[in-house]
């Protein structure tokens, strides 16, 4: 039988990977994008897993609702990460410091 | 009578108005014949007061007309006092007033010569002047028909603001506008003295009523007050010497004689009323008004008496060195008003009042005969420019020498009662500083024969020093100018002789004036009075007689007989020239210390403290230590991604752990 | 004496409408704008003269009250009326908006529906604080004051003006903050915003001593008081002469009102402790910004120094009250001096508004406020030279004019605090007149200096019609204050009897009852 516990792991295993994707990454900014994607992945997993063991049908509900913004993010996300490609000819994190105070 | 009373003040008020705001409508004629029946008016219906008191069938009036206001406990009136001091200043006043009016037709008549021409502002001066005189009058007799101190204090600032205004009436001149600041600068500090004076009346006697304090007075005679840490004074000198402040600003005393002077620099016709006959007496007024407050401090009035000493003796002295013909006759109104006011330190107060009134009359012939001399000699006022105008200006000439005989004290003339009656009281007078008073006062009568006759031989004698041009043009100046001489002639020479017996020594002033009887020296002169006659020939074996003698003789030798010993004198005692020249360094040190001193403390109060400390360090500084913080603070915003992400999950791991541990 | 009419509610709406009204009806047509927010000022005018007709001078109590619900959930209601203390200054705010409109009628090219509605607003805004007894309400409007003037000094104002703009709004921004931490500390003592309720609240003596504090943070900002007055000086001298006019006649007073309403009866025992330091930040005022005012070389910043000066004795006046409460146990003196800073805030709202409209009346034709540029004004100008020394008198003091009264009566009650009290307030005398007649002497008098000057041309009607109202205003109140004083005695007197029983009696027993 696997336990709640587990799922947690998982997910908490996930997350921890994809945190680390953030910071880590100092190159791609595809990876970063992936890395949210990831993130969000396992809070759906948190979400599915809690669902499943309290009966509560709403914390599935809430995935759909995950997926479809995740989807609609990723969309931009890339959207985006096309026009600044075309206007700064690079995607390097490095780079990337319009930002900075 | 109240009515009657509220004329007098409110007829010259009307006349001002009307002259003032619709002086181009009116016209010039319009503008004099206004004001001067308004004053005229006021002029009779004051000797129609004062004949009534004469007679005895008139009573006293003390009576508020209405009130300005009612606040903490005490109510603020403005009301008339009207007893026998009151109507002898205001028929002293309302006469020299309508005498100078009738004279300004003449003096200011060729008044847009003073200007330059595109001055609009010289357009209505004519109209003008006169609005200022009448406006003069009516601040005058509201301080003397008051009936409390915060109407002499409106009286009081009024006069000083008309004084103000027209010292500095040629407002083209930039010795005239420096003038007239000066002067409301220095009445000003006599002010400040005033108006805490008032205050401490205010205070302990809950009222400013006259008739309400002089009632609580005596009750309050042995209070002392905290001044400063234990040192505690008698109220009663307290009020008195912060009043006298007040009378040394308005009365010209030293030290803050310095503007008098300069404020020759106003129309010849003002210098007359405002600054020889009336507001500057108005000290004099003011302290004999106040004769039950100043009798219950000795103190105070040894005070008075060295002040006005002082300004007695050694602003005469002065007098001897100017020689701008106006300036001569101001020095000798300050040495005068000195006189004046050591006869109030010796409690002579009806003595003080009685030259306050003989002064009025002859001394404003003085400077009106000085404007009349002007007007011939085209607005030149240096005396060594002058000489021989006798035969050109025979009524102005006896005019003159009937003021200055008067000035000096010769017997008869109504000079030599008043001073006479002055020095005596001071010489009774117990007051400590009587005897300094005295000898100076005595000296001083010499000092004021020299340099009147100085004037009198120079002016009018020896030899036509004058250009050509100017005396090819030199004539009797207009009726208009020498007839109020002739009439202001008649009193100098016999309202001492008419009114010496009731003013010093009568009834006059009983209830009015009040005296201990410690201090009464009149009274011990009354005791030895027996007439006129009498007192003009006790008066020619006393020594002032025979000072005043020689002072006119040694004015004559040095001016006509041998005038290379005044050169020969200026060059011998060089030093004390250069200090009387210099006028005993009063307005440098004024320049300097207070002038000088506080536009320094002004602009190191400004830069340093307003700009440099609160602005720069506080203010802006806040404003600099904001922007120094998050100039360092931004650095922490590098740009990256990945740096924020640690830093949110830092701060995550860091939460959770005081969340867990907690 | 309850009205039908809600004479404040118009008094505070009208001008706001009206305002937002001229506003809508834009730049096309100024002439229309002009008297629209004419006609809407003198309406509020002869509205708030309702209050002075049916005012009962005898009673201490509020009048003309309103109240309505507004926020039930924070109890703060609509709840607006005056007493004899806050009265005269609605009336001296809706006739010096009168004059400001008028001052503005040809002058202002830029925007004039805009610059006009700014100062409708502005004098709705006013009323509603001097007339707010809910401490919510009066806050709202305490704070909504500063947009118009800040605009009003942001878009009409000289070359320099975005940084006094800013200095104008952090300074009192930054004092008014402590206020409402205050004002939010009493609601959770008394569960009620209403002001009367706190004037009633127990409170110990160290909470009145913060809270005294946190008041007077934004009372002596607004007054403005030494030594947080820089911001004057420099408001002044960029704001457009209607600005600096609104700006002196009356913002100032609203510090001077809050004193009276809010720190005195609200913490008396805090005021009579920390009287000291409110009397010593006045008497410096006196002296040392009269010695400022001496040096300055720029017309707008001497005034605006000499304001602060005068402001000077409306503290004096408030604060002497505990030294003389110790003296003596009469209370003529305290009322004296509280009467007399009402007089002088009254009266300074006439001179200080004369001054600047003078100075905007020769600004407007040389576009300099430097002394140096004038001199021999008169000569071109006689009218309007007359005008002015009369105004600089009354600036000085002069007896008969009204800026005589509220000095004379708040020297008269510090000597009865303390003789060196008065002897520094009396040196106004002095200063006053040294820095004020010596500008005149540079400005008026003196021969003509330049052709600039020879070019003037006098005071228009317009100007003339402004100054001479004025002029008869500081007259009538200089020759006969006593309306004046009479409507403001009741409440005055009702407040020194508040303020000398202390609110710490109470405070221990309630504290003592607690467990």
């Amino acid at each position: 039988m696997i336990e709640l516990s587990d799922y947690l792991m998982l997910s908490g295993i996930l997350f921890a990977i994809s945190i680390a994707g953030i910071f880590i990454n100092r190159k791609n900014l595809i990876v970063l994008l992936m890395c949210i994607e990831l993130m969000l992945l396992a809070v759906n997993t948190n979400f599915i897993a809690f669902s499943h063991f309290l009966g509560d049908m709403a914390g599935q509900v809430f995935v759909f609702f995950i997926l479809t913004v995740a989807a609609a993010e990723a969309a931009i996300g890339l959207a985006i990460l096309v026009v600044l490609f075309r206007s700064r000819r690079t995607i390097d994190v490095e780079d990337l410091d319009a930002l900075k105070g | 009578m109240e009515n009657v009373y509220l004329t007098i003040v409110l007829a010259p008020l009307l006349g001002s108005i009307i002259a003032g705001f619709f002086g181009g409508r009116i016209g010039r004629a319009g503008a004099h014949w206004v004001t001067i029946l308004g004053v005229g008016l006021s002029c009779l219906l004051s000797l129609y007061v004062v004949v009534g008191f004469v007679r005895g069938t008139l009573r006293v009036f003390d009576g508020p007309v209405y009130t300005w206001m009612v606040s903490g406990g005490i109510q603020f009136e403005i009301g008339f006092l009207v007893d026998k001091l009151t109507a002898l200043m205001m028929a002293v006043v309302t006469f020299v007033s309508l005498m100078v009016h009738i004279y300004t037709i003449g003096y200011m008549a060729d008044d847009e010569h003073n200007w330059p021409k595109e001055s609009l502002a010289g357009k209505n001066g004519y109209q003008r002047f006169f609005s200022y005189i009448s406006l003069f009058t009516f601040s005058m007799l509201m301080l003397v028909m008051s009936n409390n101190f915060l109407q002499l204090f409106f009286g009081w600032e009024a006069v000083g603001l008309v004084s103000y205004l027209l010292i500095g009436f040629w407002s083209v001149r930039e010795s005239a506008i420096f003038a007239n600041l000066k002067a409301f600068l220095v009445n000003r500090v006599g002010d400040f003295g005033f108006i805490l004076g008032i205050a401490a009346v205010a205070m302990y006697f809950q009222s400013l009523d006259y008739r309400e304090v002089f009632a609580a007075a005596p009750q309050l005679a042995n209070v002392q007050i905290p001044i400063w840490g234990d040192t505690h004074w008698s109220l009663m000198t307290v009020i008195c010497v912060l009043l006298f402040i007040g009378a040394m600003g308005k009365s010209a005393q030293v030290p803050l004689h310095v503007w008098l002077p300069d404020s020759m620099e106003g129309p010849t016709p003002i210098s007359a009323l405002i600054h020889a006959a009336t507001m500057v007496t108005a000290g004099i007024f003011m302290v004999a008004r106040m004769s039950p407050l100043y009798e219950l401090s000795e103190t105070a009035l040894s005070f008075v008496m060295i002040i006005g000493a002082t300004t007695a003796f050694f602003m005469g002295l002065i007098g001897l060195v100017q020689n701008d013909i106006k300036r001569v006759v101001a020095y000798s109104t300050l040495s005068q008003l000195g006189y004046m006011i050591t006869a109030l330190g010796a409690s002579a107060y009806a003595a003080g009042i009685f030259h306050l009134m003989t002064h009025a009359f002859f001394k404003a012939l003085l400077f009106l005969a000085a404007g009349s001399v002007i007007i011939a000699m085209h607005h030149d006022q240096d005396i060594r420019n002058m000489g021989g105008l006798r035969k050109y200006l025979p009524i102005t000439w006896i005019t003159f020498l009937l003021g200055s005989l008067a000035l000096i004290g010769f017997p008869g003339f109504s000079g030599f009662f008043s001073k006479d009656a002055i020095i005596e009281a001071v010489h009774l007078s117990q007051v400590s500083g009587a005897g300094y008073a005295s000898v100076l006062l005595t000296l001083g009568v010499f000092i004021t024969a020299l340099y009147s006759f100085r004037l009198y031989f120079l002016v009018f004698h020896g030899r036509e020093r004058m250009d050509e041009h100017t005396r090819h043009h030199l004539h009797e100046t207009p009726a208009v100018v020498w007839v109020p001489l002739a009439l202001l002639a008649v009193p100098s020479v016999v309202i001492g002789w008419l009114t010496v017996e009731a003013v010093l020594f009568g009834d006059w002033f009983k209830d009015v004036i009040m005296v201990a009887p410690h201090h009464d020296v009149l009274a011990q002169m009354g005791a030895g009075y027996h007439g006129q006659v009498g007192f003009v020939l006790h008066g020619l074996m006393a020594p002032p007689f025979w000072l005043a003698m020689g002072g006119l003789a040694l004015a004559w030798y040095i001016y006509m007989m041998k005038p290379v010993i005044a050169g020969y004198l200026m060059v011998r005692f060089g030093v004390l020239y250069r200090i009387l020249d210099g006028k005993y360094g009063f307005d440098q040190l004024n320049m300097a210390l207070f002038a000088g001193g506080s536009r320094g403390l002004g602009k190191l109060f400004w830069k340093t403290g307003d700009q440099k400390i609160i602005d720069g360090t506080l203010i802006n500084g806040s404003a600099h230590g904001v922007g120094w913080i998050a100039e360092r603070l931004r650095c922490i915003q590098t740009g990256y991604l990945y740096h924020y992400a640690i830093a949110m999950i830092l701060g995550l791991v860091v939460l959770l752990t005081v969340f867990v541990t907690f | 004496m309850q009205f039908a009419l809600p004479v404040l509610t118009l008094c505070i709406w009208l001008p706001i409408v009206g305002g937002l009204a001229v506003l809508t009806s834009g730049d096309k047509s100024p002439d229309v704008s002009r008297w629209a927010a004419l006609g809407f000022s003198v309406l509020t005018f002869l509205i708030s003269l309702l209050l002075w007709t049916g005012f009962d001078p005898a009673s201490a109590e509020m009048q003309f009250v309103e109240i309505a619900p507004w926020i039930p959930s924070f109890n703060a209601w609509y709840h607006l009326g005056v007493d004899g203390i806050s009265m005269p200054l609605i009336i001296l705010t809706t006739f010096i908006t009168i004059l400001v409109i008028i001052a503005g009628w040809e002058v202002i090219h830029y925007k004039p529906s805009q610059y006009l509605a700014a100062f409708l607003i502005m004098e709705g805004v006013m009323v509603g604080v001097f007339s707010a007894l809910d401490a919510v309400l009066f806050y709202v409007f305490w704070e909504a004051m500063l947009i118009p003037m800040f605009i009003i000094i942001g878009v009409w104002g000289g070359p320099n003006r975005v940084y006094a703009t800013i200095k104008f709004f952090l300074y009192t921004f930054f004092g008014s903050v402590f206020m409402l931490v205050a004002l939010i500390y009493m609601y959770f003592k008394s569960g009620s915003y209403s002001i009367l309720d706190f004037q009633q609240l127990p409170l110990s003596l160290t909470e009145q001593v913060w809270i005294f504090l946190a008041f007077l943070a934004a009372f002596a900002v607004k007054v403005p008081m030494w030594p947080v007055h820089t911001w004057l000086p420099d408001a002044h001298v960029e704001a457009p002469t209607g600005g600096s006019v609104i700006l002196a006649a009356i913002m100032l007073k609203i510090g001077g009102y809050g004193f009276l309403r809010f720190s005195l009866p609200i913490t008396p025992d805090a005021s009579a402790t920390l009287d000291w330091l409110v009397i010593a930040m006045s008497l410096i005022a006196v002296v040392y910004i009269g010695f400022v005012a001496l040096v300055q070389q720029d017309m707008k910043k001497l005034i605006a120094y000499s304001s602060i000066a005068h402001m000077g004795f409306v503290t004096l006046g408030f604060f002497i009250a505990f030294t003389i409460f110790n003296r003596s146990e009469a209370e003529g003196g305290v009322v004296l001096g509280m009467a007399g800073g009402m007089v002088q805030m009254v009266s300074h709202g006439f001179i200080s508004a004369a001054m600047f409209l003078c100075v905007g009346v020769l600004y407007d034709r040389l576009h300099s406020r430097e002394i140096s540029t004038y001199g021999g004004v008169i000569h071109r100008m006689p009218v309007f030279g007359a005008l002015m020394v009369f105004f600089a008198m009354a600036n000085a003091g002069l007896p008969g004019t009204s800026g005589f009264v509220g000095e004379f009566m708040v020297i008269l009650a510090s000597f009865q605090a303390d003789f060196w009290y008065a002897f520094l307030a009396a040196t106004t005398l002095i200063l006053g007149a040294a820095y004020t007649l010596w500008m005149v002497k540079r400005v008026v008098y003196g021969p003509v200096t330049s052709d600039k000057v020879a070019g003037l041309r006098d005071a228009n009607g317009r100007e003339i019609l402004v100054l001479g109202t004025l002029a008869i205003a500081v007259l009538a109140l200089g020759v006969w204050p006593d309306p004046l004083v009479n409507v403001m005695d009741a409440s005055i007197q009702n407040l020194v009897q508040h303020i000398g029983v202390s609110k710490i009696a109470a405070g221990p027993a309630a504290v003592a009852a607690l467990p």
